[in-house]
């Protein structure tokens, strides 16, 4: 007889909340006519709430479920928060741009929730067969999403290549898995773990981690691996650009640092120098290629890059400190980053055809509040006092020097200097140009408004009083050492 | 400590709240937003002057200080206090602020409400970094003042070339203040792994002896970013770009009170932290700064712009107060103290002045001018002392502080403070001659003839800069004696903390594990070994 696992969805309730949202939006959705994405929207942030709450009981456990396929720990409960909290932002910021496109898409949240629900399990999985479903489901839905605007070539064209490019780096990721199972005899990160701290690691298992090494930085963006991101964050509707530079980018950076901290931290000799190289790669090119765009989103898709190479200097530092900063960072940039696309969404107008930095000419002028906003984003992502943004690049620096890589951490200090560039030459158009014609004024709804103020607050809000974010990051990451 | 005042952190935070007030106050009443923008500098002028005479001159220590914490597991408090070293310079800060709101009165036409609010948040970032005794919460301040000038030169400059001028100043800033942040962690690390106590506090900071082959990178790092703001030649080139396209009080704000930040950084931080690598680097840095007091005035003579024209003579004169500091002497430090405030009276009034007349003729060049004594001759009066002030004529503030300056510089740099003392006399000749050229002679072109002198206002924004020229160029002790201890107190601790380190290396290799830690080589075989 097959022994019957021990069944704990008290556990996933989060996810299965929004699971059961996902299913609603679609149902639903058949019989609304009219107003689908309001319908869609609502079921969708009620979805997010009550998940919010189910998830909070995580904070406090330390186990595993569904024999030990899933962590339940304060870390899954901190990046089931942020993964919330992104999709929150981005239902709020996609309402008006749905109806402002004609898509009346039910269909786009129940997408958006059922990718959520894969980067839930993500962050959750405690064995790579776990996270390789969940990073299936998300990349699946996110490819959808990518390619939803009709008849844009642009648009489908960059699902595509998100499409193969993601296979690949899939297949490479089920590989590696594969290597290290021929290796260890396991899946699970802590039979793995046993495995490299027995002392004898096959070049089979090394070479595993490394094909997962690959695999991750396709997700999270990391030069070389980068390829796809200028484009298909080019072309995909701005909302889920956004919501693909930090819902998809967290979720790969929580499994990347659970299955390296937990299972690879006895090689992490091995490894932390590839970091060092990729987090090196990653921000020098990142940094210099968004200086030439003069598209916004390219622009934003190259500082995602470089962001996610400031990240991996927190990993490279290979330390506790170093891993809570990256959860900071990850929370400071998720505000940031939503926030920023949210102004893209609202400047691009209908057909996004205003997404030149050109477009962005006497925004000062004509919508400071906008622009305002626009500007503590930017101030944000170029790591000025005191926005989150600051507080989050200062944690990972200091963390890298704490664990004595300066030379690291001074290519990171001079390549953000030059991020500085083009983060304020979008100040410079908005404050300092004047716009050949005179643009229609923008209506904010009030989804659109509600979502600007959240953003902006918390970016300056976490970025004065950080002490009590830091200090979650801090502990959720105990359980990793 | 009982009796807490909270005098220096309403100083810091009055203005914030002034900028939060003119957010809700419609742009289309730019009156309104002028006189409640004036009223907050009054106010936190009137405020600074409790300080003034709250002050105990007579000792050294830390005045009052406040200290809550801020984040507190990293050793992060916000912590502000004064000396008789940044009392001066806050008091140039607060009393420039309503000069400034008073001359951009009629100059600031469009965009009144940015414009106030980008000087408010200006005056924070800039009292914050003279009161904050905590690196972080300095590096904080810091930062935060260059976004308002940033907006300044960018939008309300010159509309040739304020863009390049803008991002000009802030990437050369950012870069040496990137490297300081790197500086800050590297020390924060060191001090704490070494003591135990992991703090951003500058007082305890102090008390740590950091070894010398650090002090070089450490000093290396807080001497790129002060010298970029100084600024000291090499790193001078942002200077004559930001100030010529500023709009006029942005030039005065920069010149008065941002360079003095460089200069406050080095007596503040770079040199009672990094004693050795300091007095080790001296005469380099002297070299460098007599380079600047000569370059500034040669690159002055030739100016055809007279905007240009001070802001190289202000490369020069800041040579003098970069000479006077590393001469590590009381005159040459308190010489060097009084010329800062000096350089920001004069140099703020010429660029004042000459805004003055940018207003009316829309034009600096020096060529376009000529007998213009005839035509304005109340502006003449100013323009003539202002002058003599900015080449040191005895009598006037100049005189004080570079006299001071040579006199404490002597004994340690003789042939350094020969080729300084020559530019005295370059000044005199760019100065002079420039204010012959524009002021004497005939009125040689008709579209100067019907010039209107100085109203009101403008002697009204003058006279209270001239008051401050003529007393401390005739009864200097005034400003002297608050801050002599402080002064006699850092060049003790200086030498102190240099004879402690060096004694510390002699004595055997007992730090050595302090050392190795913090070499530059990374190394994560180590760091896993610690583990």
């Amino acid at each position: 007889m097959i022994p019957v696992p021990e069944v704990n969805l008290g556990g996933v309730l989060p996810a299965l909340v929004i699971g059961v949202a996902g299913l609603l939006a679609m149902l639903l959705g058949l019989f609304v006519r009219k107003g689908a994405v309001t319908v869609g929207a609502v079921i969708g942030l009620v979805g997010v709430l009550i998940a919010l709450m189910v998830n909070a009981p995580l904070r406090l456990m330390n186990t595993t479920a569904f024999s030990g396929m899933i962590a339940l720990d304060t870390y899954t409960w901190f990046f089931n928060m942020l993964i919330l909290v992104s999709v929150g932002l981005t239902i709020l910021i996609s309402m008006k741009y749905l109806v402002d496109q004609g898509l009346d898409l039910y269909e786009y949240f129940a997408i958006l929730l059922f990718s959520a629900v894969g980067m839930m399990f993500m962050v959750s999985g405690s064995h790579l067969l776990m996270i390789f479903v969940g990073l299936e489901t998300l990349s699946i839905a996110v490819y959808v999403l990518t390619g939803l605007l009709p008849g844009n070539t642009k648009s489908s064209e960059a699902s595509l290549k998100y499409l193969l490019l993601g296979a690949f780096s899939s297949g490479l990721f089920l590989y590696g898995a594969a290597l290290l199972y021929g290796a260890s005899g396991s899946l699970g990160l802590a039979g793995l773990a046993k495995y490299f701290q027995s002392g004898s690691v096959s070049l089979m298992a090394l070479v595993g981690m490394g094909l997962l090494l690959v695999g991750f930085s396709f997700k999270v963006a990391a030069v070389p691996f980068h390829m796809w991101t200028p484009d298909v964050y080019d072309g995909a509707p701005s909302p889920i650009t956004g919501f693909m530079s930090v819902g998809v980018k967290a979720a790969a950076f929580a499994a990347f640092l659970r299955v390296f901290f937990e299972c690879f931290s006895s090689a992490q000799v091995t490894w932390a120098h590839i970091i060092w190289v990729l987090a090196v790669l990653t921000m020098i090119l990142g940094n210099l290629a968004a200086i030439v765009q003069t598209n916004i989103k390219r622009m934003l898709a190259y500082s995602s890059i470089a962001h996610a190479g400031y990240i991996l200097v927190g990993m490279a530092a290979g330390t506790p400190s170093g891993a809570a900063g990256i959860l900071y960072y990850l929370l400071a940039y998720i505000f940031t980053n939503l926030g920023a696309f949210a102004v893209v969404t609202m400047v691009g107008r209908r057909g996004e055809a205003n997404i030149n930095l050109d477009d962005y000419r006497g925004l000062g002028k004509s919508h400071p509040t906008l622009a305002l906003a626009m500007s503590i984003f930017l101030f944000s992502l170029a790591g000025i006092p005191p926005t989150a943004g600051f507080i989050g690049k200062f944690t990972i620096f200091s963390a890298a020097i704490n664990a004595g890589y300066i030379w690291l951490v001074i290519i990171g200090v001079l390549t953000s200097a030059a991020s500085v560039f083009y983060y304020f030459r979008v100040i410079m158009k908005m404050y300092m140009e004047a716009p050949d014609v005179e643009p229609e004024s923008l209506q904010f709804s009030p989804s659109m408004a509600f979502a600007l103020s959240i953003t902006v607050m918390v970016v300056l809000y976490i970025g004065i009083f950080p002490t009590t974010y830091l200090n979650l990051a801090t502990e959720s990451v105990k359980t990793l050492f | 400590m009982e009796n807490v005042s909270h005098l220096l952190s309403l100083i810091t935070f009055i203005p914030l709240l002034g900028a939060a007030i003119i957010l809700f106050i419609n742009r289309e009443c730019p009156e309104t937003l002028r006189w409640v923008t004036i009223v907050c500098m009054l106010v936190d002028f009137v405020l600074s002057l409790f300080v003034y005479f709250g002050f105990d001159s007579s000792i050294a220590t830390m005045q009052f200080v406040e200290r809550y914490p801020w984040i507190p597991q990293w050793g992060i408090s916000y912590k502000v206090g004064i000396d008789g070293i940044s009392l001066l310079l806050l008091m140039l800060t607060t009393f420039l602020g309503p000069i400034v709101v008073l001359a951009c009165w009629k100059d600031i036409t469009v965009r009144v409400k940015e414009f106030m609010i980008c000087l408010l948040f200006l005056q924070v970032g800039m009292i914050g970094v003279f009161v904050s005794l905590d690196l972080f919460l300095f590096y904080v301040f810091w930062e935060i003042m260059l976004i308002p000038m940033y907006l300044l030169i960018g939008v309300w400059g010159n509309p040739a070339r304020r863009l390049y001028a803008a991002i000009k100043f802030v990437l050369y800033t950012i870069v040496g203040s990137l490297l300081m942040l790197v500086a800050i962690l590297v020390l924060y690390f060191m001090a704490g792994k070494s003591t135990g106590i992991y703090t951003f506090d500058l007082l305890k900071l102090y008390d740590f002896a950091v070894p010398v082959q650090a002090q070089f990178w450490l000093f290396l790092a807080f001497f790129l970013a002060f010298a970029i703001k100084v600024p000291m030649f090499p790193f001078h080139t942002w200077l004559p770009d930001a100030h010529t396209e500023a709009p006029t009080v942005g030039s005065v704000v920069l010149a008065a009170v941002l360079l003095k930040m460089g200069t406050y950084g080095f007596i503040r931080f770079a040199i009672p932290l990094f004693p050795n690598a300091a007095v080790d680097a001296a005469w380099w840095v002297v070299l460098l700064a007599v380079i600047g007091i000569i370059y500034g005035a040669w690159v002055a003579m030739v100016q055809v712009d007279m905007k240009r024209l001070v802001a190289f003579s202000s490369v020069s004169h800041l040579g003098f107060v970069m000479l006077g500091m590393f001469a590590l002497t009381t005159q040459g430090v308190e010489g060097s103290i009084i010329q800062m405030i000096n350089h920001g009276l004069s140099t703020g009034a010429l660029f004042l002045i000459v805004g003055m007349i940018y207003e009316r003729r829309h034009t600096r060049l020096i060529s376009e001018f000529g007998g213009i004594s005839k035509v304005m001759p109340l502006f003449a009066v100013f323009f003539m002392i202002f002058t003599l002030s900015s080449i040191g004529l005895p009598g006037l503030n100049g005189f004080i502080g570079e006299f001071l300056i040579l006199l404490g510089s002597f004994a340690k740099f003789t042939w350094y403070t020969v080729f300084a003392a020559s530019g005295v006399i370059f000044a005199a000749v760019y100065m002079l001659w420039m204010f012959q050229r524009v002021m004497f002679g005939e009125v040689t072109n008709p579209k100067n003839l019907n010039l209107k002198d100085i109203d009101l206002r403008e002697v009204a924004v003058l006279t209270p800069l001239l008051i401050f020229v003529v007393w401390i160029g005739v009864y200097p002790n005034t400003f002297l004696k608050p801050m002599e201890p402080s002064v006699k107190n850092f060049i003790q601790h200086v030498e102190k903390k240099r004879a402690a380190v060096t004694a510390m290396e002699e004595s055997g290799k007992q730090n050595l594990p302090n050392v190795e830690r913090i070499s530059l080589v990374s190394s994560v075989t180590k760091i896993r070994a610690e583990r």
